[in-house]
């Protein structure tokens, strides 16, 4: 079932003088990967950025859902049913696996903190946030790490924990910022594995540099450079861009 | 990235008992024929009141991850509530007059903290502080709130409701006691809640914990609100106990004093913040006694002391004594493996 979940138009984001993303579109469909790719500096993380209420952008405009969230806060676009992965690997790390992804499975509680109810219930003791954790981190193959510190586990299993915290909150739009960066042969074929698994239900953006991984995952691929998009299509149609492989993919790729 | 290290929530088992004794001690203290046994019931209630304000900044600095550098204001502005209300001739009665006081500092943190919450690390620290002074230079120039020389509460509140009488230093006490729990065990209830861990989230990772949807602003308002309110019932307590308010109550060294209390007892966990209240009082004690050595009154210099005595515990005990504590029973319990 394809279903057009995230739609963003023209979307600028201007630094002072530079456009670091310029007039870029992108349409995230369920049930389809769209990979975002491009050289270092490119704009592809201010674009993930934009889209998830990080940085609010100068001009343009995004449909997430439904609803219009250009310059929304990142709460209220998560709330809207978007998840993202960090880049950078941006976990809670004095706590154990088990708290990270049952602290994002607890957002979706309704949760006003300043109800006094919500100051006497014991938080272990919800049992549909337990389920959604549970849930996530059995889709993120990280039930054996529940109880360790995520400050100790390894970084690809860091990489699987960002994963089972977006999942945590039961997004139907995910944004991945490099999910495969520094893992391992092993590591990476167990990620694309399961963002394989997750695709059916989710529209999905990923922003990766493993050109191997792009073609074996992306429905859907747009090239950027500069901040601006140079082509955009099926990675066959990309593939075969003559301004595409001038500015990134090389001769070796094509 | 945040290197926050874990810190101490769960409290082992043997500090536990530790601390239900330490409780059991200070139930059972005013059985025991002391002479001058006034002073040290005096002593402890102010200790005791001490730590609730300590445990109530901890709700802050140690859960939440915001160092307030000018939470005595509440304590303060609580205490002079009840300096406002007690009449010249009568005492108030404790039981609308306390959860009034509270309420009144509460809000007083709910106005200053929607402002404050919104900054961060330094800033909130130096807002924080601003406003504290701000309170503090409204109550000090102004004649009509008491001036420099503070109020005198003519009266203790009137528990007769409760069936205790607060003129009766025992009784004082054990009042003091019963809140002293009562705040403790909510609040380590209140720590292992669903507010209480999107605080500690908060603390850890603020940025993580919107991205997955949580409204940190509220949260922390909240928090704050609801710290001020505590230390609002310290406050109110303090005057009560005293008989008198001044200015100082709500200055910036009242607020340092708390800082220093959580730290050198342990940050997060509010057993620390006791501790450290306790413990910060009696070293303070012992440095004012301390004889003359020579032309030198080394007593006098008290805070030289206790500058020096907080700086070696951060350097040996960074998660305060409390830190310490369980350091030392996982290592003995490594030795008797």
């Amino acid at each position: 079932m394809s279903q057009l979940l995230l739609s963003a138009r023209r979307l600028t984001k201007r630094f002072g003088g530079l456009a670091a993303v310029n007039e870029v579109s992108v349409d995230l469909v369920r049930d389809r990967i769209h990979a975002v790719i491009g050289p270092n500096g490119a704009g592809k993380s201010t674009l993930t950025n934009l889209l998830s209420g990080d940085l609010a952008p100068t001009s343009g405009s995004i449909t997430l859902n439904g609803v219009e969230t250009a310059g929304h806060s990142p709460e209220a676009i998560s709330r809207l049913g978007l998840g993202r992965s960090y880049q950078k690997t941006n976990i809670f790390l004095p706590f154990t696996v088990w708290d990270n992804v049952r602290l994002a499975a607890q957002s979706r509680e309704r949760h006003a903190p300043w109800n006094p109810l919500r100051w006497l219930q014991s938080a272990a003791s919800l049992a549909s946030v337990n389920q959604r954790c549970e849930r996530a981190i059995e889709l993120a193959g990280l039930a054996h790490r529940a109880k360790t510190v995520a400050a100790t586990i390894s970084h690809g299993e860091q990489r699987q924990l960002e994963v089972a915290m977006t999942l945590a909150t039961e997004p139907t739009v995910l944004l991945l910022d490099e999910p495969l960066a520094g893992m391992g042969q092993a590591e990476a074929e167990r990620m694309v594995a399961l963002l394989l698994r997750l695709k059916p239900d989710h529209a999905m953006m990923l922003v990766e540099h493993d050109m191997d991984a792009v073609f074996a995952l992306a429905d859907q691929l747009t090239v950027m450079v500069n901040g601006q998009v140079i082509a955009s299509g099926t990675p066959a149609q990309v593939r075969s861009d003559p301004a595409v492989q001038a500015a990134y993919l090389g001769d070796g790729h094509a | 990235m945040s290197t926050a290290k874990a810190q101490l929530e769960q409290l082992p088992r043997a500090m536990q008992v530790l601390l239900a004794l330490g409780a059991l001690a200070l139930a059972a203290f005013p059985l025991v024929p002391l002479e001058a046994a006034d002073f040290y019931l005096q002593m402890l209630t102010q200790m005791m009141i001490l730590a609730i304000f300590a445990m109530s900044l901890d709700l802050l600095q140690g859960v939440s991850g915001m160092v307030s550098l000018g939470h005595a204001a509440y304590f303060g502005l609580a205490g002079y509530a009840l300096a406002f209300l007690t009449p010249a001739d009568a005492p108030i009665p404790l039981w609308w007059s306390l959860p009034l006081a509270a309420a009144g500092a509460g809000l007083a943190a709910l106005v200053i903290g929607f402002f404050v919450v919104r900054t961060h690390g330094i800033y909130f620290i130096m807002v924080t502080m601003a406003f504290a002074q701000m309170v503090f230079f409204l109550f000090f120039d102004n004649k009509a709130l008491g001036g420099s020389d503070g109020l005198y509460v003519n009266f203790r509140p009137d528990a007769s409701a409760l069936g205790i009488d607060l003129e009766n230093k025992t009784q004082f006490y054990y009042l003091t006691l019963a809140l002293l729990l009562g705040i403790y065990l909510f609040l380590r209830r209140l720590l292992f809640s669903p507010f209480g861990r999107a605080l500690a989230g908060i603390r850890v990772n603020e940025h993580r914990m919107r991205a997955v949807g949580y409204g940190s602003f509220g949260h922390k308002l909240t928090a704050f609100t609801l710290a001020g309110t505590l230390a609002g019932v310290a406050g109110y307590l303090w005057a009560a106990q005293t008989g008198f308010v001044n200015p100082e109550l709500m200055g910036f060294h009242m607020s340092a004093h708390a800082i220093m209390m959580v730290i050198l007892g342990g940050m997060g966990n509010f057993a620390g913040a006791i501790v450290g209240a306790f413990a910060f009082e009696y070293v303070m004690h012992v440095f004012k006694d301390l004889p003359a050595i020579g032309g030198f009154d080394t007593g006098k210099h008290w805070q030289l002391w206790m500058g020096a005595f907080i700086v070696l515990v951060v350097l040996v005990a960074p998660r305060g004594l409390l830190g310490l504590g369980e350091k030392l029973l996982k290592r003995r319990g490594r030795a008797s493996e």
